[in-house]
């Protein structure tokens, strides 16, 4: 089943175009990695689908992505109700500076619900699921800084799980991290796949062939190939994608 | 390798004469003040009315206590405006031609002289708007000489805030409005204020802008309505160390200064407070 449907998608900031006529189709309930060399638009590509990229002013898009059926950029005159379905992981571990409790609860609090009660359960919740809660049950109200790096990317992780994301976007979640907490997060997406759709951006081949069922390989704001993670590592189709994990890898 | 240490050891005496020098002066202020000013202080002069007739038997009450209405004025005039003004220019204004005007006059308006707006003050406020010189004309002229500069330093402490907390906040489906109240603002206040209160410490310590608008060297009554006029203790002080024939006039000016600056004492004591209150928050 697909979940987001890209339609010859192009994308500028201001007059340098970054994206340019992408077409996919993101499969529901899996991992999708998206590599390619720095600067090719592989975040910009991701920021497309939750609309982060609204946030700049200067920037233009052309083309269509579909979710559920609805036009991302036209359907939606609400953009907070899409950013609740789709959630989003940033590279650097970004927690706010207030509680842990208050972290988690943040995207609950800003969608209207004020029920203690509800939100103790939630919070609860959402940090078992990421696997976090015995680390911090007994701190939730110091300072979301008092975590480690790892701790706080998988608080980060956790705040957008609390919404109940549909789907969850990572850009580099891991690049600031150690192996340890990185695996601690690798086991945490295979983990939640059941559950969402995830695309997530890496530099790292290994993470991307440990953890994803479908890679797209991007270069200079297209996409050059895109298949079953296996197939892409152990065969790839194009000799450019070749070149770059060959490059990467020996 | 020697001639590069004598040369470091150089530049460093000379920041550190710099530094000596302005210790030096500031010390040498606030000494000459306390050692000439302290024997007139007492519970008398500090509440007790003033005493035209002689000095020696009253007290500068009326001054302290103008001057600190005075102060209450211009926060409730400056801190709420400066703060959502730099709310607005810094979050939600386009990055276009007519912002920058903007931004660039604030910047201005926080360099024109206080007596400038001293002048401003009397045309608009006690003539065009009919307040006359009382309390309320005084404290919208230093209001509007306040605004800018606590919209500057607002501003820079809202830049101060990664934007990364904003991006975080939009991505959890949080609109704008929400992000400002719950992210930005928490995490920009303490600098904020710590910009506006010492804003209105210097604005408390003007005395040009308050001689044209409203402040009065004796009344024999405490204003009771914002159209009152007031005693302040800065222009108290400089009457004392310019105009009185009495003999302990010079000491009683003393005297006056030395709660002046124990008031704005109080109110960087205030700052710090809020600092240190704020800042186990702010740890980025
Ligand atoms: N806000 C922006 N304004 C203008 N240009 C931008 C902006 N953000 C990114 N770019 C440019 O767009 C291009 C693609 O950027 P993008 O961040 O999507 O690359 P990336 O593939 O994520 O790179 P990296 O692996 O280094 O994160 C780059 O050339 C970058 O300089
Ligand atoms: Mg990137």
């Amino acid at each position: 089943m697909v979940k987001i449907i890209i339609k010859n998608l192009k994308f500028w900031y201001g007059k340098k175009q970054v994206l340019d006529d992408i077409n996919l189709l993101i499969e529901n309930k899996k991992i999708t990695a998206l590599i390619g060399p720095s600067g090719c638009g592989k975040s910009t590509l991701l920021r497309c689908m939750n609309r982060m990229n609204d946030l700049i002013s200067s920037s233009k898009i052309e083309g269509n992505l579909i979710y559920n059926n609805k036009d991302i950029h036209k359907d939606y005159e609400d953009v907070s109700i899409l950013r609740k379905q789709i959630g989003m992981v940033f590279q650097k571990p970004n927690p706010f500076p207030m509680s842990i409790f208050e972290n988690v609860s943040y995207g609950l609090r800003a969608a209207g619900i004020k029920d203690k009660e509800i939100l103790k359960k939630i919070v609860e919740e959402s940090l078992k699921r990421a696997d976090l809660w015995d680390e911090v049950k007994d701190r939730l109200d110091s300072s979301a800084f008092s975590l480690s790096g790892g701790q706080q990317q998988r608080l980060c992780i956790t705040r957008a799980l609390a919404i109940n994301p549909d789907v969850i976007l990572l850009d580099e979640p891991c690049s600031a991290l150690d192996p340890i907490a990185t695996a601690k997060i690798e086991k945490l997406l295979i983990k939640l796949k059941d559950e969402m759709t995830i695309i997530i951006v890496t530099h790292n081949m290994h993470q991307a062939r440990r953890i994803s069922d479908k890679t797209i390989y991007m270069l200079d704001g297209k996409v050059i190939e895109y298949s079953e993670t296996k197939s892409l590592f152990v065969k790839p189709k194009n000799k450019l994608t070749k070149d770059y994990i060959n490059g990467e890898f020996g | 390798m020697v001639k590069e240490k004598t040369k470091e050891k150089f530049y460093f005496n000379i920041f550190r004469i710099c530094m000596l020098f302005t210790i030096f002066i500031l010390g040498f202020i606030l000494l000459y003040v306390i050692i000439n000013g302290y024997k007139v202080i007492n519970f008398r002069f500090l509440t007790t009315m003033w005493n035209h007739q002689d000095i020696t038997q009253g007290g500068i009450f009326p001054a302290i206590f103008g001057s600190i209405l005075l102060g209450i004025g211009i926060s409730i005039i400056s801190i709420p405006i400066g703060i959502c003004t730099a709310i607005y220019i810094s979050e939600y204004a386009k990055e276009n031609y007519f912002t920058n005007m903007v931004k660039i006059s604030i910047r201005n308006l926080a360099g024109v002289p206080s007596v400038v707006y001293g002048l401003f003050g009397l045309a608009f406020f006690v003539f065009l708007l009919n307040l006359g010189t009382s309390l309320i004309a005084a404290s919208l002229t230093l209001g509007c000489m306040t605004l800018p500069w606590i919209i500057t330093s607002s501003e820079e402490s809202i830049k101060s805030v990664p934007n990364s907390f904003r991006e975080a906040s939009i991505a959890l489906g949080a609109t704008k409005w929400q992000t400002i109240k719950k992210v930005v603002v928490p995490s920009s206040l303490g600098g904020m204020l710590t910009g506006s209160i010492l804003g209105i410490s210097r604005a408390v310590g003007e005395t040009a802008p308050i001689i044209m608008v409203g402040a009065t060297f004796y009344i024999s009554y405490l204003p009771t309505s914002p159209t009152d006029k007031f005693m302040a203790l800065p222009y108290h002080l400089f009457i004392l160390a310019t105009q009185h024939s009495s003999p302990d006039a010079k000491a009683y000016a003393l005297g006056t200064a030395l709660v002046l600056i124990s008031l704005t004492f109080i109110m960087n004591l205030g700052i710090f407070i809020i600092r240190y209150k704020l800042r186990k928050k702010k740890e980025w």
